[in-house]
């Protein structure tokens, strides 16, 4: 993406485009990703009630695969995940491995 | 029609105010400004404005609020002093950053510590860099002027910057002088009706104030700030040369007081200057080429016009009502910085601090300065560059 030169801003850094957050992809950011295992999901939804950034998203009403543009890998979804029978469902791996 | 009335400088700046009925004012009042506040919200009880007064904790949230009130689209001001200006010092760069024209008077006034309440410019001059225009007021006639004059410049399309307006604390803030006023509606007709950019209050064209701006594009921001800066010279010439027209006053960049021929002059600001003209005349009359430089608008510093203003003198003195310890005044700093643009031979630059915290600068005490600059410029040696007048030893 070309980068505006300041002669194009609005000025004072006003954004004039609601839900302009979304363009910008966040997922860069991490470090540790977290790996979804369906096997051992129970559907509570702890993780989707706990996603600072609503990075987990949803299909007929059920939990589905994260969104990897925005999820920074904090890890509270792992931390959170209750699992089944002590296997959680979500593990945070580190991102070049 | 004008109307003239004696009245003291907060007394004719609340007026101006009342005149332009501004849609908010949040403030939290401070010696020696706190009788602006306490006039207008006189004005706002009695019915005269329907300005909307929030009362609030702390500075700090005084300029907060404005901000939220000028992004919402309103026309804004406030009132402060001293600590009061030092306490909104993170909201001045915010407001200025957003590109938000709130106008705000200050009434110079000493800091802390040690304690005290009277006149130096250290709150104004410390708050140099926050990106607001800055217009200083010789007495409470230019106060009342300036503050008329300061809405139509920052609300400007060119430019959309906060200001303010400073003049001296107690000397012309409590002082009954003789002020002419406009009329009510001849001041509302000259500043206009506000015009919002961006406003947030607009539920059709929804924006977002204050984004988190990283290094990929808060460097265009800044330069773009600079960019309005620069525009302000002209739009300032323009609104003095109408408001003349209105008036029959006259303001510049800054006022040249017998500079035309002069071997020494004097940089001052603010009421001293009044001070210091008398002696210039003196001066005069004893056949010494005396001048007199009053800078008004200080921000942005009109360097070019200073520098060609002061190019002829052989000596020049900066007297600063505030200081940077371990460094020249701030006054001294601009005014060195401009003369770097005189080719060939410069003047010979010296500063003096006087007045700090109120101490009397009396017409002896420009006598003293004009008479050592008459040294130097008959070929003297320059004792010292930074020296402290009015101090006891």
């Amino acid at each position: 993406m070309k980068l505006k030169g300041w002669k194009d801003l609005t000025p004072g850094a006003v954004l004039t485009e609601p839900g302009s957050a979304e363009e910008f992809h966040t997922g860069s950011w991490r470090s540790f990703r977290p790996v979804w295992n369906p096997e051992n999901c129970i559907q509570c939804m702890f993780c989707w009630t706990y996603c600072p950034d609503m990075a987990i998203k949803t299909k007929d009403g059920k939990r589905d695969e994260f969104d990897y543009d925005f999820c920074k890998g904090c890890g509270i979804c792992a931390l959170e995940c209750p699992g089944k029978k002590g296997q959680k469902a979500i593990v945070m791996v580190e991102e070049d491995k | 029609m004008a109307k003239v009335l004696a009245v003291s400088g907060n007394e004719a700046v609340a007026n101006a105010f009342r005149q332009i009925n501004p849609d908010v004012c949040a403030a939290y009042p401070i010696t020696p400004s706190t009788e602006v506040m306490q006039r207008f919200t006189a004005f706002v009880s009695d019915g005269e404005v329907d300005t909307e007064v929030i009362l609030v904790e702390s500075e700090h949230s005084a300029m907060s609020a404005c901000i939220g009130a000028s992004a919402a689209g309103g026309r804004v001001f406030t009132n402060t002093s001293s600590q009061g200006l030092a306490l909104m010092w993170e909201m001045l760069f915010i407001a200025s950053g957003m590109r938000l024209p709130i106008i705000l008077s200050l009434v110079n006034r000493a800091l802390a510590a040690p304690l005290n309440i009277h006149c130096d410019h250290s709150d104004g001059m410390g708050a140099r860099d926050t990106g607001w225009i800055q217009l200083w007021s010789e007495n409470a006639q230019e106060a009342y002027d300036n503050t008329i004059q300061l809405f139509r410049i920052a609300e400007h399309m060119d430019i959309r910057v906060p200001a303010m307006i400073c003049m001296d604390g107690f000397i012309i803030s409590h002082s009954i002088a003789r002020v002419e006023f406009l009329e009510d509606d001849e001041v509302k007709k000259f500043v206009g009706e506000f015009t919002p950019v961006n406003p947030l209050l607009d539920v059709t064209k929804p924006v977002s104030y204050g984004p988190l701006i990283l290094p990929d594009y808060y460097m265009e921001y800044k330069r773009a700030q600079h960019e309005a800066m620069t525009r302000v010279s002209k739009v300032v010439l323009d609104v003095a040369a109408e408001f003349e027209k209105l008036s029959g006053r006259r303001y510049g960049l800054f006022e040249a007081y017998r500079l035309d021929d002069a071997e020494i002059a004097l940089v001052i600001l603010n009421s001293a200057a009044g001070t210091s003209k008398d002696v210039v005349d003196e001066f005069r009359d004893k056949g010494v080429k005396a001048g007199l430089l009053k800078p008004r608008l200080f921000r942005p510093f009109p360097y070019e016009e200073v520098a060609a203003a002061l190019k002829g003198a052989k000596v020049v003195c900066v007297m600063d009502r505030a200081d940077s310890f371990g460094g020249f005044g701030p006054m001294y700093m601009e005014i060195a910085s401009a003369m770097m643009l005189i080719s060939g031979n410069r003047p010979v630059l010296i500063n003096k601090i006087y007045g700090l915290g109120g101490r009397d600068y009396l017409p002896e005490h420009a006598a003293m300065v004009l008479d050592e600059m008459t040294e130097i410029a008959k070929g003297g040696r320059v004792k010292t560059y930074k020296e402290y007048i009015g101090v006891r030893e």
